[in-house]
């Protein structure tokens, strides 16, 4: 052992007495990279720690499996060590288990000393304007879980024969995302993991065109470097970014001094509209427009096919300070159309509330200091719950990287140790054991980690057969069926 | 630039790779000749000589809370690989492929920092997303140049005209968990 090791073991001995090594009953609800880096970090921090992860899906880790794009594996890497945390002897991952449906928040807490909810961001933030609901609209999330196959959302069925343009709200990474399956050489994505109904679908789309919306300018754009890199270097794909469009103001200029990213972006977006009027015009060519400085304010009905989506009516913008360095948007009062057959809303994600837990409709988090979820306000003052936490984005928002979840993970460890020591969690808990019976009493078909690496073989079995790193199971009847199997 | 090849192989190849003492021995040579051209060519051989061992060079850690964690890297490791060999707590969330910014260390001395190879563009955009960005912060599975630099047995060989290069001295790398 190092020397670290050592002294820090020795340390938490003497400390600890009896309290560490007592058992401390945690439970994980959502198995994403938040619900896997708090686990890790507890069963390092406490030796004592027993922990079990649920999650509803019957697969494991989050929008690592469901949310990064099939056409970056490097980014699927991290679900080594998330299977390593699962694998501990003082760690057990159950799936296809519901909170609120299968068992109650109160259940859990009776149960567990700790119970640390960590199940993301599961809905979208609206636009909130006229024609939302046409169909052909759908948020980018809708669209991402389809391409990987979730199993709410395989029956999806976008139209992508409609026309030869698709319109993007948004100008982040999920955004570049769904442009980039939108437009990339279909033998291209049919040897990555995406989902063989979209394959499908795409091998029969006519989009060709892309536009990705945003209300600011390219020093605010949310899209980061690599991303762009990327899609700026996809072959027989043009770019088309106007001119005027990079023109930036005084204030733009303040902000990229305040931030490298923000610089670097700006720099690579004048690169690629300056080489973008070189290119030359080709039938079936494949088109990415940045579009800036423009706001939807509502969408067009199609008159061939009613209750379809035809286009979005945008409004043009400028930029107004906010004060401490930041620009919004303001309508200008000018308009006009662009037309599409396909909508992807990329503005955001919202967290899902659930009976007996107060939550912030505004901020769409749970309310919390610093992880510690607030279970009132009195004259101002927040008093927190003991033994109930939050972590990743039902905590801060759906912002951030995986490693994001890092810190997050490591503050709110930082958390429970100090609540460990407040002698907090004296009385005695069932934990697992008390889970197991009230699943089995429930009749719930729990998943366990062995189950997901029967359905994880079974997936890779199939991908083998056809050049593919895994072809996915998407349904909850076959994912369910694979993880009983013998 | 073939310093620059070796930096972005996946970590799993990297650990694969047998014709690494060579390579190892070429890029020193690079390195050291890029970074002070002053020293004559007998050091070359010196070095070719001890070429096929595998040097060590001393690396210290300090992590958040001020601990110094003192380790002997061989020449070629990444520090990320480094870390891990030693218990060290790095992240190293995709492995070595430069898809995650998990493995950010940085590097304590100015001076030190600046006689690295330069990031590649690749390395600079997952450190625009690292918590606590700093001026001199890299990703551990890039940083294998500045290890070679520092290797206090040159120091034993190789004094110019009384002069001895005051850069080979023990690195300093701090990281955030």
């Amino acid at each position: 052992m190092s020397r670290r090791y050592l002294a820090r073991y020795l340390v938490s001995r003497y400390f600890s007495s009896s309290v560490s090594s007592r058992p401390l009953h945690v439970c994980i609800v959502g198995s994403g990279p938040a619900g896997f880096y708090t686990a890790d970090k507890l069963l390092k921090a406490h030796e004592g720690a027993r922990v079990d992860i649920i999650d509803r899906l019957p697969t494991p880790f989050g929008l690592v499996r469901s949310g990064v794009a099939p056409d970056h594996p490097e980014t699927k890497i991290a679900i080594n060590q998330f299977s390593r945390v699962a694998q501990h002897e003082r760690c057990s991952f159950y799936g296809n288990v519901k909170l609120g449906s299968d068992l109650l928040l109160s259940e859990l807490r009776d149960l567990y000393h700790v119970v640390v909810l960590a199940y993301g961001a599961e809905s979208d933030k609206d636009l909130g304007i006229p024609g939302e609901s046409l169909s052909g609209i759908y948020s980018a999330r809708e669209f991402v879980w389809w391409y990987n196959g979730h199993p709410d959302y395989s029956s999806l069925k976008p139209d992508l024969k409609s026309s030869d343009t698709a319109v993007i709200l948004g100008q982040g990474n999920v955004a570049l995302d769904v442009a980039r399956i939108l437009l990339r050489p279909r033998t291209e994505l049919a040897s990555t993991d995406i989902a063989r109904h979209a394959l499908s679908a795409l091998e029969e789309s006519s989009i060709r065109k892309v536009f990705l919306v945003g209300r600011r300018g390219p020093v605010q754009a949310a899209l980061t470097a690599k991303e762009l890199r990327e899609v700026l270097g996809i072959k027989n794909m043009h770019i088309r970014i106007k001119e005027t469009d990079l023109t930036v103001t005084p204030a733009d200029e303040e902000e990229m001094k305040n931030s490298r990213i923000r610089k670097r972006i700006y720099e690579l977006l004048s690169k690629a509209a300056a080489a973008a009027g070189t290119s030359e015009s080709d039938p079936d060519q494949r088109e990415l427009h940045f579009v800036f400085f423009r706001q939807p304010d509502r969408f067009l009905e199609s008159n061939e096919r009613k209750g379809h989506v035809s286009g979005v009516n945008l409004e043009k913008t400028i930029l107004e300070s906010a004060g401490s360095g930041k620009q919004l948007a303001v309508g200008t009062g000018e308009f006009e159309d662009l037309n599409c057959s396909l909508v992807l809303k990329a503005i955001g994600y919202k967290s899902v509330p659930i009976n007996g837990l107060p939550f912030d409709h505004k901020k769409g988090v749970v309310p919390n200091v610093r992880g510690r979820v607030v279970s009132q306000t009195v004259e101002g003052l927040s008093q927190t719950e003991r033994g109930l936490y939050v972590c990743g984005w039902l905590k801060r928002g759906p912002v951030g990287i995986i490693a994001t979840n890092l810190y997050c993970a490591e503050e709110m460890v930082g958390r429970i140790s100090e609540d460990i020591e407040e002698g907090v969690f004296t009385s005695s808990k069932e934990g697992s054991k008390g889970l197991m019976q009230l699943l089995e009493k429930r009749e719930v078909k729990k998943v366990d980690f062995s189950g997901w690496e029967k359905i994880d073989a079974k997936e890779k079995q199939m991908g083998s057969e056809k050049n593919k790193p895994r072809e996915k199971l998407v349904t909850w009847e076959d994912l369910l069926a694979a993880a009983a199997a013998n | 630039m073939r310093g620059m090849r070796i930096l972005q192989r996946s970590y799993g190849e990297y650990l694969q790779s047998s014709a690494m003492p060579q390579r190892q021995t070429r890029s020193f040579h690079e390195a050291f000749f890029s970074i002070n051209h002053m020293f004559s060519a007998s050091y070359s051989t010196a070095s070719e000589k001890g070429g096929e061992e595998t040097e060590k060079i001393n690396v210290i850690f300090v992590d958040k809370d001020g601990e110094e964690i003192h380790v002997k890297v061989p020449i070629g490791m990444n520090i990320l690989e480094a870390a891990h060999e030693n218990d060290i707590e790095l992240e190293g969330a995709c492995e070595g492929s430069l898809a995650c910014s998990t493995c950010h260390v940085i590097v304590m001395e100015t001076e030190y920092y600046n006689k690295l190879e330069e990031p590649t563009d690749e390395e600079n955009d997952m450190l625009d997303l690292a918590f606590g960005l700093t001026e001199t912060s890299r990703l551990g599975c890039q940083v294998i140049d500045g290890v070679r630099l520092a290797i206090p047995s040159a120091t034993r060989n190789f004094v110019v005209d009384g002069f001895v290069p005051n850069w080979f001295t023990d690195t300093k790398l701090v990281y955030y968990p």
